[in-house]
């Protein structure tokens, strides 16, 4: 396990009070990224959505995020092999369990820990041995502390008793340097949430479970530190927000994102997921929000956003101001499924940043 | 509530006992009704919207639709073109299309053994031999983080012997073969009747996303015991050695096909651009105050 020099990536200059604004709503609970769009049509099942709190400020928060409802469930669905998908506690998360263990995928909000691990609990009575953050949002690390204390990674050797204390949280480095801080700077997220196995190359590797793991890196995409997980054996991908069902995605530009990168990590996926037959089941992706999906989910959700970068990027060329470019309304035909007037992601700041990223790569 | 179903059961008792179709047990519940039999094979009849299921719809022919303009820019962005991607190249027709094309259709039941309850029709299709499974026992529908399907979640119920379905759970499909959109969010409703040796569904689609009203669709079989249903393997193969992530589509306003149905069949482009008005008998006097479109160059 390593020990990094942290790096002040995260914090940029002047945020030290917008901070511990933050720092406060996260463990407040309030601090979230748990994105719901107005569903248009409230169908049976769906969830309303959820009432917006207060809008912290700074450090790269892009504004107000809807705050779960303090009652939320933790529901749990089978997915295939090893593989259950837990929704409600913020972020999805995936459980792979196993004779090794449990393994997670991000731990959802810091409030609903109780609940995740009551979650697991009725699946297995295995420690948990592994945690894996796919980002750093709070709604998908918030359970790192509260629920990687309660495990125990595989340690011994040379490192002594007492190092197998605590799961393990693996990530990838980029989400150690903007959970953590310098010394002498108050951190963001506490020591023992942090996820100290870090990589810096293009994928990490991990056998786990009796399957092979591979944790790939997605560069400036949903933010700078993402990682899909892939479950070879179980034929499962842990999307993290690279992939959500529930809102046009939220391009973290304050800390890396990029349009770009997203596309091409949706391609990557695309790449990775193979259908059993007719376009159906196969490998299935548990994305960052929303429901269980396979290839077909995927294929259409990079169809629309490609298209709609594409209707961007044609207004870019044109020389078209972002006000132009949002009066040709380019994501028309998806507002209504994927879209927000108000909220914490709305449409606008979508094509906003499309347009940003876009202006900027043109230059 | 007690009283109430204990005077259901009773009135179910004796229509069962007058009809002399359903055994009334002395204990237990009484045994659903299971309606008509709609078993067999069944070959499709294409009498009805024939040169849109078939041959398939034109470009840019959204006539009778009631779609909105949501859906009239994605049909509008529609390239035939992204059929050539893999991915795309074997998906089958979803639940509410698939019976519109190529539809030689299989019908059989499925009961519980020991108490003989009906628990699912099934049915399969023969172009990209979808499948379906519609729940008879009184099931809810999964939740909504549950995965979606091509051919959804079905549960079915007898109104007479007109069985009547609902399906949710689908995943994004296509009103029409040419861009028209039916989303995710949709639901529905199916109604099958069987009159002898003809067997006639009408469909119902509510979809929040892409229409403005329910767009309501008929379709026809005849009984066919000879009928041999073929497998339907598909495998996806590149077509074209593209860049990875190209997705083929129009830019809005650069479609320059949108025009020639309207200008094939001597119409006014209005009516071709769909929407709920167009749906109605009124619409027809409106249109003698417009202009046939003209094919280009002409």
């Amino acid at each position: 396990m390593r020990r990094h020099a942290v790096k002040p990536a995260f914090v940029p200059k002047a945020a030290a009070a917008a901070a511990a604004v933050l720092i406060a709503l996260v463990y407040a609970g309030a601090g979230t990224e748990a994105r719901q769009a107005p569903q248009p049509g409230a169908g049976r099942g769906q969830q309303p959505p959820a009432p917006a709190a207060p809008a912290p400020q700074g450090r790269g928060g892009r504004g107000a995020a809807p705050a779960p409802a303090a009652d939320a469930e933790v529901h749990t669905l089978f997915v295939q092999g090893n593989i259950y998908m837990l929704v409600g506690a913020g972020g999805n998360i995936t459980v792979q369990i196993g004779d090794d263990g449990v393994l997670l995928v991000d731990t959802g909000l810091a409030q609903n820990a109780e609940k995740v691990v009551a979650a697991v609990r009725t699946l297995t009575n295995k420690p948990i041995r592994y945690i894996i953050n796919t980002h750093v949002h709070p709604d998908h690390v918030g359970g790192n502390e509260a629920i990687g204390r309660l495990g125990s990674t595989i340690a011994g050797g040379n490192v002594g008793a007492g190092a197998g204390v605590g799961a393990g949280i693996l990530a990838h480095e980029n989400v150690l340097n903007r959970m953590s801080a310098p010394t002498g700077q108050q951190a963001p997220f506490p020591t023992t949430a942090w996820p100290t196995d870090t990589y810096i190359t293009k994928q990490k590797e991990l056998f786990f479970n009796g399957e092979a793991l591979q944790i790939i890196h997605q560069p400036s995409a949903h933010t700078d530190g993402d990682s899909i997980v892939y479950f070879r054996k179980s034929d499962v991908i842990s999307a993290g927000d690279l992939f959500v069902t529930t809102t046009f995605p939220f391009v973290d530009q304050a800390r890396g994102g990029n349009i770009t990168g997203i596309i091409a990590a949706l391609n990557n996926m695309l790449d990775i997921a193979i259908p059993k037959a007719m376009q159906e089941g196969g490998t299935y992706i548990i994305p960052g929000h929303g429901r269980l999906t396979d290839e077909a989910d995927l294929l259409e959700y990079r169809d629309m956003i490609t298209i709609i970068r594409d209707r961007i990027q044609d207004g870019v060329k044109r020389g078209q101001t972002l006000e132009q470019v949002k009066a040709g309304k380019p994501t028309l035909d998806y507002d209504a499924r994927w879209g927000a007037t108000s909220g914490f992601w709305t449409t606008d700041q979508f094509i906003e940043a499309v347009y940003k990223d876009l202006s900027k790569a043109k230059k | 509530m007690a009283h109430k179903t204990s005077t259901t059961f009773v009135r179910a008792s004796l229509v069962a006992l007058l009809a002399g179709a359903v055994p009334v047990l002395a204990q237990g519940p009484p045994a659903a009704t299971i309606g008509t039999d709609l078993s067999g094979e069944w070959a499709p009849r294409f009498h009805e919207d024939q040169p849109e299921r078939i041959p398939g719809p034109d470009i840019g022919d959204y006539l009778g639709i009631p779609l909105n303009a949501a859906a009239r820019l994605h049909a509008d962005s529609w390239d035939a073109s992204i059929l050539t991607l893999p991915e795309h190249q074997c998906k089958p027709h979803p639940a509410d299309y698939s019976p519109r094309g190529p539809a030689n259709l299989r019908i059989w039941r499925e009961f519980d053994g020991p108490s003989q309850q009906l628990i699912a029709i099934h049915t399969h299709i023969s172009w990209q031999q979808p499948e379906r499974t519609i729940w008879m026992d009184g099931r809810p529908h999964p939740p909504e983080y549950a995965a979606h399907t091509w051919q959804g979640f079905s549960t079915g119920k007898w109104d007479g012997d007109m069985l009547t379905v609902t399906t949710t759970h689908l995943k994004m499909g296509w009103i029409r073969r040419n861009g028209i959109p039916r989303s995710d969010k949709a639901v529905l409703t199916e109604h099958f009747t069987r009159h002898g040796e003809y067997l006639t569904l009408i469909s119902v689609i509510d979809d929040p996303v892409y229409l403005t009203e329910p767009f309501v669709r008929t379709t026809n079989w005849a009984l066919d015991p000879h009928q041999q249903i073929a497998p339907y393997p598909c495998q996806y193969v590149v077509e074209i050695n593209r860049e990875q992530g190209y997705v083929p589509h129009h830019l809005p306003g650069t479609n320059t096909f949108l025009g020639e149905f309207a200008a094939k069949f001597g119409l006014p482009l209005e009516p071709t651009r769909g929407g709920a008005e167009t749906t109605y008998p009124e619409f027809a006097s409106k249109m003698k105050d417009m202009t046939p479109a003209k094919a280009a160059g002409k």
